[in-house]
């Protein structure tokens, strides 16, 4: 019999711009011992019925039809009270982010033995005796200890297994995760999936993943129901949804999912909902100038050292330092995408920042085109900057939201007078075109786009100058997978038919081995491994390399519908 | 959670829809922005707008709003003094809506005379601290380090003090300054100085902080990347997208402001006799309270408090109206 | 603590001649470099900075201008005044600002609490001393009540004279504990209500909102606790402007406090007291802040870490 039922559920929220659904007619069932996933892109609802379920919509957020029913119980219908006795005891919640999901004034024993003699109404000393169980049953080594410590003493991904012992605290039947990895390195999120996995088998608990990765997905869940826009597009068992979908959408989505396993040339661009855009990459190509012709590495990294102050003060011997970049040298080749891959905490985006001159070196030198530009006066800096541009990770803050979007663009070419002051409005209105977003575009601000639609323009400013050398620091890494795999594709145009030069920063091997021809490793800020991308994959030298490859995402259930036949070796 | 994930979607809609269509003009954007629509949307608002525009539009008017000039000797007469309001004097007849004082001056003319002076001043020491906060903290927060390290700690030891104390010793030193002949009219000057000089650190620390926010954000370092200098990078960059906070306490600074000039001319130390502002004249009605006179001190009094709070009624709106996080 | 010294005495030093106003004009030239002799106005700055910090250590902040008195005199016997009257307000203040604060944010869209806080702003826009003033109308002039200046009876304890007790004392504290504290806690409460909202939204309240805890437990357990560390670091600074915001409402009632002397001293530029009343102030705020930081280091248990491993 299943735990939780939700039946045609329609959740709105009531804005100045009107009643914004954003659920409409939902339907799930899930059942004991289970573990359904609910994924979709950014906007898709998901989340939004978590929290329905739970009673905690935000705001103006009410729950307009349909119902949600626990066991034999219709629990939409509750009021505040009855909702609270079952919140917590039958039903649960994970929350995303373990850093702020616990009480930072509170020893993890004192939350834990609350939650349990809320629910239990046992005794102190035995709720505590319980909670020093739940934390070791959740792998927390030496439990009799740690019950007394504060959460900032835990790691990222200690904290998570706390926040699971909690939810696990009342012997709930369900529980609701709400993207329980996503703010976690993958080699815990990896650990963190199996704990939620094992921990399903041994008690029976239904469990619901939302999440928008669909690697989480295919690894971890029996069945999977998909949203797109607030509405269920297909549900059914894991296999057959990821192996065989049947909704252009689902498919649309699962060909978008970068592979692990095989390097594509493109992503295959199945269109779904009017989201696909022109990117002419062609007719740039007509008027850029030729790439002069350079000996050896256009870009050399030499040793690169970058040290940050940890605690400061006044006397130079007591302040101490923390090495984010040791020793790090690498060269990239005229044309070529150099790929830097590592966890949080790696340094690789520092590194990126270094060659782009935005970091002081505290070691080391960057050669751009056989000349140092690393410390050099500022005209011989001058003279390379135009030929070195940047993309950077978050849409939504690499834009001015104070200036329009043609001000942005036009920015790099006004500031270094790439082009004649005359010509610079006609030259944005072309570059806008060409990135698919038009002219009309340069009159609006940032905030009027979305994310995919703002990395276009982000690009645009990038291509303002003409420039040689890319750097890409997680350009996708804040995109949804369709937008990504546009995004991708549209770096790879520019490899192809611009020749641009790239570095490219990821913490994600698969998108790695889409996009680099040669890869570095990066660990605690030094260089483990450098080698051909298809090298690296097939033979990784290094253990490190080797641990990061098996940690990666199984995506061998996910339909190939779409891909090119061949896997094509670069 | 659920509400953000909306939000995008929405945008996202909304993007793809307008695409084509030309943007609208900068009035009707502002509008439509969603500052104008919570300004429609809460009467609270509406009404302390009005009344500030009111309050400062009688102000800047006086001297053709007001019925008499109460400064001009020429106009008063001493037998008018303490008239109660709206009856006639028993000696000249003369009548006055809100009575007089006691050398005959009428005491809503002398408002709107004292309005004219605690708004001046109110308006000009909040000038005043804005340029100075503004300038401080965008330089401790952009530069960091060593300038960063001064410039805070000078704001940290002057927060510990509380502005009105600042205010005092700042006007005490002052007045041993100046020349004896020339302190009245230094009074007003050294009142917006000292009132300014005790203010600056809020707006120095709000940008501050906005400042370390933005900074990190990438649209900076798009800049820098470009070779753009520090300067024009804190102006054209930073600046506009550190003054909503700014705005905030700009409006509540206004309010206190009003009211640190009041409680200074009441005190003694603020507005000399000859120039009154409002607290000058509720210290000289303060004198006839226990001799019946009431209406000398209520309505200066009603005016002060009128005027901070609709000025404060604006701030707090704005603040909650500014606030993505409550929205 | 040296900082302010150095700063109230130099500024002081070159503000004005204290002679020229305590002599009058028909004084003659002997006179007056006999009375800058006494006061030590002759000798060289560093020299009267050092023996004015040596004698302040000592308790001994020289001779008022004005009084012909000891400073340390008059401070010690107006003292008592003051730090009753800011005592009282600051309960009153810290307690009333609290309670309020968290009731508001608790019953966020109650009337009861859009009414306090409705009120609260009238409190802002308030001035002390108009306070003050509608009090002394409504309770003295009008009722009858209450008297509108002074302490009342005083009883000398030999090294402190309180007004705790006495009736006439007691009655005397009314007005001027409201009035100093009414505005200090309209502005705690509304500090409190939002840092108490900020905290109701942050994620750890959701999950214990999830996780089944009660309200009460969630509202006066988790959330009270995460809104007290910042809002006593701003407590501490209004419970240091409690003793600024004293020298109004002592001219207000004629309160015979530090505040009222601080005040005249100004007009009449009497620079001993005013040095002494200043270096008073900051010990105030020194020792306030002390206690700030030791209140941080009981609630957060961050900081404990932090001092724990060196950080």
């Amino acid at each position: 019999m299943a735990v939780l039922e939700i039946d045609d559920l329609s959740v709105t929220f009531e804005s100045r711009r009107g009643l914004f659904t954003a659920v409409k007619d939902a339907s799930l069932t899930l059942e004991p011992g289970q573990i359904h996933g609910l994924v979709g892109e950014s906007g898709a609802g998901k989340s939004t019925i978590g929290a329905a379920v739970m009673g905690l919509l935000d705001g103006s957020g009410a729950i307009a039809g349909g119902r949600v029913q626990f066991r034999s119980e219709v629990i939409s219908a509750l009021d505040r009270s009855a909702m609270r006795n079952l919140r917590g005891k039958k039903i649960s919640m994970i929350f995303q982010d373990p850093l702020t999901s616990l009480n930072p004034l509170f020893t993890v024993g004192q939350q834990l033995v609350e939650t349990i003699t809320e629910h239990l109404g046992v005794s102190q000393t035995e709720a505590k005796s319980r909670a020093i169980d739940l934390l070791d049953r959740v792998g927390i080594p030496d439990p009799v200890t740690r019950v007394d410590q504060y959460p900032h003493q835990f790691s990222g991904g200690m904290r998570q297994r706390v926040v699971i012992a909690l939810a696990l605290c009342s012997e709930p039947d369900v529980i609701i995760a709400d993207e329980p990895t996503t703010a976690l390195d993958v080699s815990i999120q990896a650990q963190i999936l199996d704990l939620i996995r094992d921990l399903v088998r041994e008690r029976q608990v239904g469990v619901i993943i939302i999440t928008h990765d669909m690697g989480v997905i295919a690894e971890t869940t029996d069945r999977v129901t998909v949203m797109y826009q607030g509405e269920v597009v297909e549900t059914g068992t894991t296999e057959q949804v990821m192996g065989r979908p049947n909704h252009p959408y689902t498919k649309s989505l699962i060909a978008a999912v970068p592979r692990p396993d095989r390097k594509l040339h493109r992503f295959p661009q199945i269109s779904y909902g009017g989201r696909e855009t022109r990117f002419a990459v062609e007719e740039l190509a007509q008027d850029w100038p030729a790439q002069p012709k350079s000996e050896g590495p256009l870009v050399r990294a030499q040793n690169l050292r970058k040290r940050f102050v940890e605690k400061n003060s006044l006397i130079a011997s007591r302040r101490t330092y923390f090495t984010a970049v040791d020793d790090v040298s690498f060269d990239i080749e005229p044309g070529k995408i150099f790929g830097l891959v590592g966890e949080s905490g790696s340094g690789k985006s520092t590194i990126a920042r270094m060659v782009a001159g935005l970091h002081q070196l505290d070691g080391g030198e960057v050669h751009f085109d056989g000349t140092t530009v690393s410390g050099a006066s500022a005209d011989i800096r001058e003279a390379y900057v135009r030929q070195i541009q940047m993309i950077f990770q978050d849409p939504y803050s690499s834009l001015n939201p104070r200036h329009r979007v043609k001000d942005i663009v036009a920015e790099p070419a006004r500031h270094l007078k790439v082009i004649p002051a005359a010509r610079i409005n006609d030259h944005v209105d072309q570059l806008l075109e060409k990135v698919g977003l038009g002219a009309a575009a340069g009159k609006k601000f940032p905030h009027e786009f979305s994310g995919g639609q703002r990395q276009r323009i982000s690009i645009a400013r990038a291509l303002a100058t003409q420039p040689r050398f890319l750097i890409c620091d997680e350009p996708t890494s804040a995109l949804d997978v369709s937008i990504q795999a546009q995004i991708l594709n549209i770096l790879k145009d520019l490899q192809d038919h611009l020749g641009l030069t790239m570095l490219f920063i990821s913490h994600d091997l698969p998108v790695v081995r889409q996009m680099c021809d040669r890869v570095g490793v990066l660990r605690g800020g030094k260089l483990v491994e450098v080698a051909d991308t298809e090298d690296l994959f097939a033979k990784p030298q290094h253990d490190y390399t080797k641990q990061l490859l098996t940690l990666m995402p199984k995506t061998d259930l996910l339909s190939n519908e779409g891909l090119e036949p061949q896997p094509l070796i670069a | 959670m659920a509400l953000d994930t909306q939000n995008t979607s929405d945008a996202e809609t909304v993007a793809t829809s307008d695409d084509l269509k030309a943007a609208p003009s900068r009035l009707a954007r502002w509008w439509d922005s969603d500052l104008a629509y919570s300004f429609r949307r809460s009467p609270v608002a509406m009404l302390s707008g009005t009344m500030v525009f009111i309050l400062v539009g009688a102000a800047l008017l006086a001297p053709l709003i007001a019925p008499t000039n109460p400064y001009d000797p020429a106009s008063l007469n001493l037998m008018n003094g303490f008239t109660p309001p709206m009856t006639p004097n028993a000696f000249t007849g003369d009548e006055f809506f809100m009575g007089t004082d006691d050398q005959g001056r009428g005491v809503f003319s002398t408002i709107l005379f004292g309005m004219r002076i605690s708004l001046f001043v109110g308006f000009a020491a909040v000038a005043f601290a804005m340029a100075l906060g503004i300038t401080l903290g965008l330089l401790a927060g952009y530069m960091g380090g060593r300038v960063d390290t001064v410039i805070m700690r000078v704001a940290d030891v002057q927060l510990t003090f509380p502005a009105i104390l600042v205010a005092i010793l700042i006007f005490g030193i002052a007045k041993g300054i100046t020349p004896v002949g020339a302190r009245d009219e230094m009074a007003i000057w050294v009142l917006i100085i000292a009132i300014g000089l005790s203010d600056w650190v809020q707006f120095a620390r709000v940008v501050r902080g906005a400042t370390l926010v933005e900074k990190s954000r990438e649209y900076v370092a798009a800049a820098q990347l470009i070779g753009r200098s520090s300067g024009s990078i804190m102006l054209r960059h930073i600046l506009p997208n550190v003054m909503s906070p700014v705005l905030v306490i700009a409006t509540i600074s206004l309010a206190l402001a009003i009211i640190a000039e009041a409680t200074l001319s009441f005190l003694g130390v603020g507005a000399p006799p000859t120039q009154p502002s409002l607290g000058t004249l509720i210290r000289i009605g303060q004198g006839f309270l226990f001799s019946g006179e009431w209406w000398i001190l209520l309505f200066p009094s009603i005016t002060l408090l009128l005027l901070a709070l609709s000025v404060n009624l604006l701030g707090d709106w704005l603040r909650d109206a500014l606030n993505p996080k409550l929205r | 603590m040296l900082v302010v010294g150095l700063v109230a005495f130099s500024m002081f030093r070159f503000v004005g001649d204290p002679v020229e106003g305590l002599l009058g004009q028909e004084a003659t030239i002997e006179d007056i470099e006999r009375l800058r002799d006494r006061l030590g106005l002759n000798d060289p700055f560093p020299v009267q900075y050092a023996n004015f910090l040596a004698r302040s250590v000592q308790g001994d902040f020289g001779i008022s201008y004005r009084q012909s008195r000891p400073v340390a005199e008059i401070i010690a016997e107006r003292a008592p005044a003051t730090l009753e009257l800011a005592f009282v307000s600051g309960v009153l203040a810290i307690v009333g600002g609290i309670a309020l604060g968290v009731y508001t944010a608790i019953r966020r869209d109650g009337w009861a609490a859009n009414t306090i806080m409705t009120l609260s702003l009238v409190g802002v826009s308030l001035p002390t001393f108009l306070i003050g003033i509608l009090l002394i109308y409504l309770f003295s002039v009008e009722l009858g009540w209450l008297p509108s200046f002074g302490r009342g009876e005083t009883v000398d304890l030999g090294f402190w004279s309180t007004g705790f007790l006495t009736t006439s004392g007691l009655k005397a504290l009314i007005l001027p504990a409201i009035t100093l504290g009414l505005y200090q806690m309209t502005l705690i409460m509304r500090l409190v209500r939002s840092e108490m909202l900020e905290v109701l939204r942050a994620d750890y309240i959701r999950f214990a909102r999830a996780r089944g805890l009660r309200e009460k437990s969630i509202n006066f357990r988790h959330a009270l606790k995460n809104t007290l560390v910042p809002v006593i670091t701003v407590t501490g600074l209004q419970i240091g402007s409690i003793i600024a915001f004293a020298i109004i409402t002592e001219t207000v009632f004629q309160w015979p406090g530090v505040g009222l002397l601080f005040i005249n001293a100004i007009q009449f530029v009497d620079i001993p007291v005013m040095a002494a009343y200043l270096m008073l102030i900051s010990v105030m705020f020194v020792a306030i802040n002390l206690i700030v930081d030791m209140l941080y280091f009981a609630i957060d248990p961050r900081l404990r870490a932090g001092r724990a491993s060196g950080h």
